[in-house]
């Protein structure tokens, strides 16, 4: 948007109220056909609503009220399950932060024209179905000399590195975008005039600074680590996604329930995240299908 | 004869006035510039004068048409954006030509057309080309090309050289009143630069909160500003508070010394206070400037290339003044703390207003 | 070779002398070691792995191409084309849709608040796939499913002819619910992108709103909207979880499909479907480099 100059001269507090109010005005003032567009949005809201309505129905169908919900959270191996997927999501985030900041960091700064090879790699985990690539790290880590299969701690290590793996995509374009709003360059030069090494700046300076985008991308980790299905099957991990298709398969209405929980309670992170980034020029980033 | 016609004009948004009683009648041909600082209406009329805002008052008369209301695509007036706003997805050519496709010319006629108008722009062979492919100032020229093709009643620029480097600016400005003048086009430019609207307007429309301040020649706003914000806002300018001695003879006191105004003082009565505004060119080192006569000792003298500004506290007070000397290589600026006399003449004296001065002694236009 | 090491290196080593300009190029590699042996250790060894797998042959595990013939079989040809069905579909249905709704509150003086519900609320449809989805749609259009049983009261009797959510159709209806969100979140950008000043300026030379559309805005959005429909195609290719749980197989998919090549317990073929799975490396890779390249296209425009 084009913002009028501020002069020194005859700038009085009226002059910068008249001059937001007619950019806001301006802002607003697209024509398109109102009616057309409300149309368009009720439809878009019947269809995304109808199906959580229908949900919540179900769920409601256990006598008596609510009894699905407090079930659910009754069953021991909901939270277990719970719990398991997301410390192993926290894990998978901690160590892709650990991996990708440095990374992006270091193609911006240092290695421009390797930015190219670095983005293919990360656009391949779109390309290979997860149960591929489940299947793959089997047969690489099931014997020696890496036998992470072998044991249940080596399996759920091997199940971190594949859900990194999954979340690479999503990770690095959030960090590289993050990183693209602020200039890293002089703010590196600077921290090195006054003496900082390469960790003190990444940890003391590039972090707090990526806030908003590590924040967009841990949380779409999150999501997908605690909604994923396959890879945790094959890997015999008691996941989240496995106890619920096992919820799914024997229980009538607690499914529901679960469903409309890790819904309500997604959003709310996303709303969450949406306020903290508020006046950050970073963008939030999208998520994908499994 | 008057062309372009705005009566009682009023934009208000809720509660705040944009624009408030806005008069102007324009002759055909005439280049008219809105001066002022940001938020001060200038953009929200040329807006309401190309049909993006609607006016809450007043009309809009175009050619003895009122146009007040009609929506922007049906009142013929083609409008230079500040940002240029030339389409990305077409060259250079389809966007001058995309106002006469929309009137449905037979496409030959759009061709001769469009090379005309690059001719006119000096941009004959850059016609395939895209708008990221042009340098800031070409792609002004080719928003300008594009405004003009339809051949409009009014040509309407807003702040169209902001963008631009300072010597392009200068050069594109001359380029623009001269095709101005070759098509004889009524032309509104919106502008905060008052070299720009002083050097190529016809007249001058000073805005200050919505409100007009001055409309005039750019000598007349220059020399006679009606009111202390076109005093200060066009030009440079010493503002001093001063006591009335005599209002008939327009005799004044400054710290303690008398000095005369040319008229007789109507802006005050005699024992009060009023605001004079002295021009720094219009003051002298020495005796030779005119009858009025000020002492004080030199605060400070900034070498600003072919002037030298000097700055003089007078006598015994808070008060100084400025001056500018052309820079003359043979003699040396003064030096700080040496006693200066400074002279001008009652002419230069302007009194304009009541009231102690503004805090600020100097202040720059923009 | 000079030429681009030298502009490399004017941006990012100190400027001067040569020998500073060769070891900061050979430095550049050393940061990205741990990246690239982690891409290399589980990202390459799969990949490898999948490779040569589908060269291979099931038993004796020498070189052969009889796993790609078998790709022209009828369940292998059935399940591309399903594939293949249902993710044009649903890429042209959520593109376009998913398109308007992003006009609509973006453009469409809706109040403010309508877009930002929109856009958190998209953030997390478009990864509300899978078993939760497919259960929350079972429980929409099953036949005994909400939405069922009201329009039975209206007198819209869906499951009177062959419709069933239980089916190709269902899948498609079921993969929209992540495919107009993320088309949103995708093409949000570009129409914020739209300059008002364009359509100001079109107005002022006397397009009307559809002439403008028309003229202007759609071209200028053309590459993105293209970009954005080949990565929703994308997305939908790759989706499994949701079919499997809605259809219980019934439906041939190709993820389905490899899934059920290397580890069904019964006649699998694991060399095929690894040469399944190269084929849908094939089709992913294709549109990622189509999205990428009209991505280009587009910002190279909007830049100006």
């Amino acid at each position: 948007m084009i913002e009028e100059r501020n002069e020194p001269a005859g700038d009085t507090p009226n002059a910068a109220r008249v001059a937001s109010v007619t950019v806001a005005a301006r802002r607003e003032r697209r024509s398109f056909g109102s009616l057309w567009a409300w149309i368009i949005f009720l439809i878009g809201v019947l269809y995304f609503t109808v199906p959580l309505i229908a949900t919540f129905a179900v769920s409601m169908r256990a006598k008596p009220a609510f009894a699905a919900y407090t079930n659910s959270f009754a069953d021991p191996r909901f939270l277990s399950s719970l719990l398991y997927s997301f410390v192993i999501g926290l894990i998978t985030v901690a160590l892709s932060i650990a991996l990708i900041v440095p990374t992006a960091y270091w193609v911006r700064l240092r290695a421009p024209r390797l930015r190219p090879i670095v983005e293919f790699v990360t656009l391949l985990p779109f390309v290979i179905p997860p149960v591929v690539l489940v299947f793959g790290l089997i047969r690489a880590y099931s014997r020696p000399p890496l036998p992470f299969t072998n044991t249940d701690i080596g399996s759920s290590a091997l199940l971190v590195f594949a859900y990194i793996v999954l979340s690479l995509p999503y990770m690095y374009r959030s960090v590289d975008s993050g990183l693209r709003a602020i200039d890293i360059r002089t703010l590196t030069e600077a921290a090195q005039s006054m003496g900082a090494g390469w960790f003190t700046i990444l940890v003391r300076i590039i972090l707090p600074n990526l806030r908003v985008a590590l924040l967009s991308g841990a949380f779409l980790s999150l999501a997908i680590v605690i909604g994923e299905f396959t890879m945790a099957v094959y890997l015999a991990r008691p996941a989240f996604g496995p106890y619920l298709q096992l919820l799914g398969a024997n229980r009538a209405y607690e499914p529901a329930a679960v469903s409309l929980i890790s819904f309500g309670v997604t959003w709310l992170a996303m709303i969450a995240i949406a306020m903290l980034g508020r006046g950050s020029r970073t963008r939030i980033q999208v998520g994908g299908a499994h | 004869m008057t062309f372009l016609e705005l009566t009682g004009v009023q934009k208000r948004f809720g509660d705040v006035a944009a624009v408030e009683d806005f008069n102007l009648a324009a002759e055909r041909g005439e280049f008219v510039s809105f001066l002022g600082p940001s938020g001060c209406g200038k953009t929200t009329t040329l807006r309401m004068i190309a049909g993006f805002e609607l006016p809450t008052h007043g009309s809009i008369v175009i050619d003895d048409v009122d146009v007040t209301h009609r929506p922007p695509n049906q009142r013929n007036v083609g409008m230079v954006f500040q940002s240029y706003a030339l389409f990305p997805n077409m060259t250079v050519a389809g966007n001058i030509g995309f106002g006469l496709r929309v009137r449905k010319r037979p496409s030959a006629q759009i061709a001769k057309r469009v090379s005309e108008l690059l001719a006119l722009i000096h941009l004959e062979d850059r016609g395939n080309r895209y708008p990221y492919q042009l340098s800031g100032g070409q792609q002004q020229r080719v928003a300008l090309a594009r405004a003009l093709a339809f051949e409009p009643q009014v040509l309407l620029l807003d702040e169209p050289l902001s963008a631009l480097d300072a010597k392009i600016r200068i050069v594109l400005r001359k380029e623009i009143r001269a095709i101005q003048r070759q098509l004889g086009i009524t032309t509104v430019y919106v502008t905060h630069d008052q070299e720009e609207a002083l050097s190529l307007s016809d007249r001058v429309v000073v805005m200050s909160e919505g409100r007009i301040e001055q409309i005039g020649a750019p000598a007349d706003i220059y020399n006679f500003p009606a009111t202390p914000f076109v005093a200060s806002f066009v030009g440079t300018l010493n503002l001093i508070a001063a006591n009335v001695i005599d209002t008939g003879t327009g005799r004044l006191s400054v710290d303690g010394q008398e000095v005369r105004s040319a008229k007789p003082i109507t802006e005050g009565r005699a024992g009060g206070t009023v605001t004079i505004a002295i021009r720094p060119e219009s003051i002298e080192l020495g005796e030779g400037g005119g009858a009025n006569r000020l002492r004080g000792t030199v605060e400070d003298a900034s070498f600003l290339g072919s002037i030298v500004r000097v700055r003089v506290r007078l006598a015994d007070s808070q008060t100084s003044v400025s001056l500018d000397t052309f820079n003359d290589p043979n003699l040396s600026p003064p030096g700080i703390d040496e006693a200066v006399t400074l002279s001008f003449p009652p002419e230069a004296c302007l009194v304009i207003g009541s009231g102690p001065a503004p805090v600020v002694d100097v202040v720059a236009g923009a | 070779m000079s030429d681009s090491a030298t502009i490399m290196s004017e941006r990012d080593a100190p400027p001067a002398r040569p020998a500073r300009r060769a070891r900061s190029l050979s430095l550049s590699w050393a940061g990205l070691i741990p990246f690239f042996l982690f891409s290399a250790m589980f990202l390459g060894l799969p990949l490898a792995f999948l490779a040569f797998g589908s060269i291979a042959d099931n038993k004796t595990g020498a070189p052969t191409l009889d796993n790609y013939a078998a790709l022209s079989t009828q369940s292998v040809a059935t399940a591309f084309r399903n594939s293949i069905e249902v993710s044009l579909v649903t890429a042209i249905v959520g593109g376009i849709f998913g398109f308007l709704l992003a006009v609509a509150v973006i453009l469409g003086r809706l109040p403010r608040i309508l877009r930002s519900a929109l856009m958190t609320f998209s953030g997390v449809a478009s990864n509300f796939a899978g078993i939760p989805l497919a259960l929350a749609f079972t429980y929409t259009l099953s036949t005994t499913g909400f939405l069922t049983v009201l329009l039975n009261g209206v007198g819209v009797h869906l499951y009177s002819g062959s419709f069933t959510i239980f089916s190709k159709l269902g899948i498609e209806i079921v993969y929209l619910y992540f495919q107009f969100p993320l088309m949103v979140l995708i093409i949000a950008p570009a129409i914020d992108g739209l300059k008002p000043e364009w359509r100001e300026a079109a107005e002022n030379m006397g397009a009307t709103g559809f002439q403008y559309w028309r003229r202007i805005a759609l071209p200028i959005l053309t590459p993105t909207l293209l970009g954005s429909m080949i990565l929703l195609f994308g997305n939908s290719f790759g989706a499994q979880a949701t079919a499997y749980q809605l259809t219980a197989g019934q439906v041939s998919l190709v993820p389905l499909a490899i899934g059920n090549q290397i580890s069904g317990d019964v006649l699998h073929n694991v060399g095929l479907g690894y040469a399944m799975a190269m084929g849908m490396v094939a089709v992913m890779g294709i549109s990622i480099i189509g999205y990428t390249l009209l991505q280009r296209r587009s910002e190279r425009w909007l830049r100006s």
